[in-house]
């Protein structure tokens, strides 16, 4: 029954945006006109499209942030049983939690939380190597 | 239920919504206009002087207005559909986390039992608007901004989520009028001082991560002026770009609200004396309105006083690198507060 109210709460966000809309073109001037329609980029014509592949460091910061946001989820029910639960709740999620942690450390010396990745840090480098063997075994051949 | 009865409620749940949404837009009124006397006052000069004479009281107002007679420009290269639709997603997004947000005793939209967990979820909705007007804009900037608003936001939700959890687990309990419920009478029952030093640390956690959120400076790289011009929103003009102006604000005030009501003490006064009158089944209509109005003051005020804060950080931290911001989210609030959160929970656990 409560969810009735949350609705009106999501029509009521969407119903200000559209009147605030259904004003702004009732009162607002509509002369539109190539040069204004651009795509703005301080005054240079745009080269090349922005819908490009993106850098995978947000993919990468995507997938941890997947697997603690679901851990986080967890905890929630856990944490409002824990008060009557006691100490073995406690246990059980402290594994679970530490086992999490282990993957966090795991995934902060594989170098993954670092936004700017020093060049030729060790992962990227054995995987050139290894590439570069390749491209030299294909050349010979 | 009779039809009857049921319109009654669905009415008062329409004019309590439509009253939340006034409330929320005057209050971004007053906050935009506070902002930029804060600022001004914090850079030695005076702010917006002129406009409605005392102290520029009006200047938004004019805002407002000049923005509601601006062109509405849509670029040709948009992806028009996802363009129009980004701020309704926003904004729905943001007005209906205040559905949970428990103004006073009596003063809630809905107090669901999975309150907080609504809560948390309702806020990613944010940034799906965020990366939609990013990418359909078609312009890089855009797209940079969002894509960088999308990871930041991400990223800090881990350490809101943690830090929420600490007066959860205190008060066993996912509701907001639960959890504000339990930090009745004076300061020293208030969940930041009665669990110290635990529930202090989860509480700075959580503004900090919260600021990060909100796209608020020091971590409001996705509209740094000084390199991405003004991030997602850089194509929008008009009321479309208020709507998006409008929602940070509403924002502002959300997290705000939300740490006063499970950290702060929600609507009781700092002192038991300060409080409204004891509210039983069978009080009387004057003394139940004086004390959800009693109670609606000190929710507000503290909540404002939070959003005050956040305008003095905003105006005296420069901003963050993107590793930096990164760095510190990965590396110092998550290990923080799972630490926090183990012992708090041991804590727990062993006073049973």
């Amino acid at each position: 029954m409560s969810f009735t109210s949350i609705l009106i709460f999501f029509i009521a966000g969407a119903g200000l945006v559209f009147a605030a809309l259904l004003i702004n073109g009732w009162v607002a001037p509509h002369r539109p006109n190539p040069i204004k329609n651009s795509t703005y980029e301080c005054g240079e014509e745009p080269v090349g499209t922005p819908w490009i592949r993106f850098n995978t460091r947000f993919y990468v910061i995507a997938l941890i942030f997947l697997v603690f946001d679901v851990e986080v989820l967890f905890l929630f029910p856990w944490a409002v049983n824990l008060k009557e639960m006691g100490m073995f709740a406690w246990y059980e999620m402290a594994i679970f939690v530490v086992i999490l942690a282990v993957g966090l450390a795991y995934v902060w010396g594989k170098g993954d939380l670092e936004w700017v990745r020093p060049r030729g840090s060790s992962a990227g480098r054995i995987s050139a190597d290894r590439i570069n063997a390749k491209l030299d075994r294909v050349t010979k051949n | 239920m009779t039809f009857s009865t049921a319109m009654t409620s669905l009415i008062l749940k329409s004019s309590f919504a439509i009253g939340v949404v006034t409330f929320v837009s005057l209050f971004v009124l007053l906050a935009i206009w506070l902002e930029r006397k804060v600022a001004g006052h914090m850079q030695d000069r005076l702010g917006p002087m002129e406009t409605g004479g005392w102290h520029g009281w009006s200047q938004t107002i004019a805002d407002a207005i000049k923005l509601l007679i601006k062109e509405d420009i849509i670029p040709d290269a948009a992806d028009k559909p996802l363009f129009k639709l980004a701020p309704y997603i926003v904004f729905a997004g943001t007005m209906a986390s205040f559905a949970v947000i428990p103004f006073a005793a009596m003063l809630i939209g809905a107090d669901l039992n999975i309150g907080v967990y609504y809560l948390v979820a309702v806020s990613s909705l944010v940034v799906i608007g965020i990366l939609m007007a990013g990418w359909s804009s078609n312009n890089k900037w855009a797209l940079y901004g969002s894509m960088r608003s999308a990871a930041q936001m991400v990223s800090y939700e881990i350490p809101i989520g943690l830090s929420l959890l600490v007066p959860i687990m205190l008060a066993g309990s996912l509701s907001m009028g639960d959890l504000v419920g339990l930090q009745e009478g004076g300061m020293h029952h208030w969940t930041i001082f009665s669990h110290l030093p635990f529930a202090l640390i989860a509480f700075v956690i959580y503004f900090w991560a919260s600021l990060a959120e909100t796209n608020r400076t020091p971590f409001d790289l996705p509209e740094a002026e000084s390199e991405l011009v003004a991030g997602y929103h850089v194509e929008y003009s008009g009321m479309r770009f208020a709507m998006f102006f409008l929602a940070e604000y509403c924002n502002m005030f959300v997290v705000a609200a939300v740490a006063t009501a499970l950290f702060l003490g929600g609507w009781y006064a700092p002192i038991p004396f300060l409080d409204g009158p004891d509210v039983g089944a069978n009080s009387s209509m004057l003394t139940q309105i004086l004390s959800n109005g009693i109670g609606f003051f000190w929710f507000t005020f503290k909540a404002t006083m939070l959003v005050l804060v956040q305008m003095w950080l905003r105006w005296t931290l420069p901003r963050l690198r993107v590793d930096q911001l990164m760095h510190i989210c990965w590396k110092v609030f998550l290990p923080f507060s799972f630490v926090n959160v183990l012992l708090v929970s041991l804590w727990i656990a062993l006073r049973k």
